[in-house]
């Protein structure tokens, strides 16, 4: 339903299953940054964080696959955008351990969790080893 | 596969790399492949990786940029990376991506000055 001029934006849901999809994941943040208005800033880091995390759905989740749900939200006349990255498994085992730096279970940097959480105002995991994972990551309007 | 993806161009003994778009994986470590050919297979003594069109490196990205360097000195010649957007430059320091090794210039210009001083200091080693 579109009210007066606010356009009632449908949130983007989609399937992470192939690289490309890492492209198509940064051209729909960055789309939503921008409706959120987004500094050039901010918005960069909220796209590399969503980089980082669909390329580890890629690598990690049970055959590549997962997906991702990017919607605006709004508080206190604020606006932001949050990025939901859900896959079927493995899991993580240990989040704590997954968000230090340099911890990695493929003998990679281990930076992307890590650096994630820094680049956006907020993140959760929600991860347990038979319903799979669940990142959700929100960056706010300056 | 040995095809092209990414326009080369040679000035002196420099060859400047400009890369833009939305880079995937494949193309990245293709966009290596390639580089690691020309500088091997021309006498080429540096290398000007411009990235100012790339307005996301993320943390693999910069991790083959980081490579490609590193590749581009064991081969005997100097590289540098010109034209980091500065909002670019923030997120690889929040995301924690080790890039303080690297050369990096504002612009190309400022690059072509920063591997000739590199290549003197290189050179400069040998001397008495
Ligand atoms: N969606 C996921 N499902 C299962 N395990 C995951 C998932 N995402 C991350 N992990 C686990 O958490 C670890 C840390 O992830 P992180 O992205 O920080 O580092 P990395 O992917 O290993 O290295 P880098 O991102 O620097 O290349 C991974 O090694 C992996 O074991
Ligand atoms: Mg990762």
């Amino acid at each position: 339903m579109t009210t007066g001029s606010f356009t009632n934006h449908e949130p983007d849901v989609f399937g992470i299953g192939h690289e490309a999809d890492l492209i198509r994941v940064r051209k729909v943040l960055r789309a939503e940054a921008e409706t959120a208005g987004l500094n050039l800033v901010d918005a960069t880091k909220l796209i590399t964080a969503g980089s980082e995390l669909a390329r580890n759905i890629l690598n990690y989740a049970t055959g590549g696959r997962g997906r991702i749900r990017v919607e605006q939200i709004h508080r206190e006349g604020r606006r932001g955008v949050r990025a939901t990255f859900s896959d079927d498994g493995p899991g993580i085992e240990d989040i704590d351990a997954a968000l230090t730096d340099g911890f990695s279970t493929r003998g990679s940097l281990g930076l992307g969790l890590p650096g994630a959480q820094r680049l956006v105002d907020d993140m959760t995991i929600t991860s347990d080893t038979t319903s799979g994972t669940t990142v959700v990551i929100v960056k706010w309007e300056r | 596969m040995t095809e092209d993806v990414v326009p080369v161009m040679r000035i002196g003994d420099t060859l400047l790399v400009a890369l833009q778009g939305d880079l995937d994986d494949t193309t990245v470590i293709r966009i290596e492949e390639q580089l690691t050919r020309e500088i091997a297979n021309t006498s080429a003594t540096g290398m000007l990786i411009d990235v100012s069109r790339l307005s996301v490196v993320d943390s693999f990205i910069a991790r083959v940029l980081a490579r490609i360097v590193a590749m581009v000195r064991l081969l005997g010649a100097q590289a540098a990376v010109v034209g980091i957007q500065p909002a670019v430059a923030i997120t690889l320091v929040e995301l924690g991506v080790p890039m303080g090794h690297l050369d990096t210039a504002l612009t190309a210009e400022q690059g072509l000055a920063l591997l000739q001083r590199l290549r003197r200091d290189d050179t400069g080693t040998d001397l008495p």
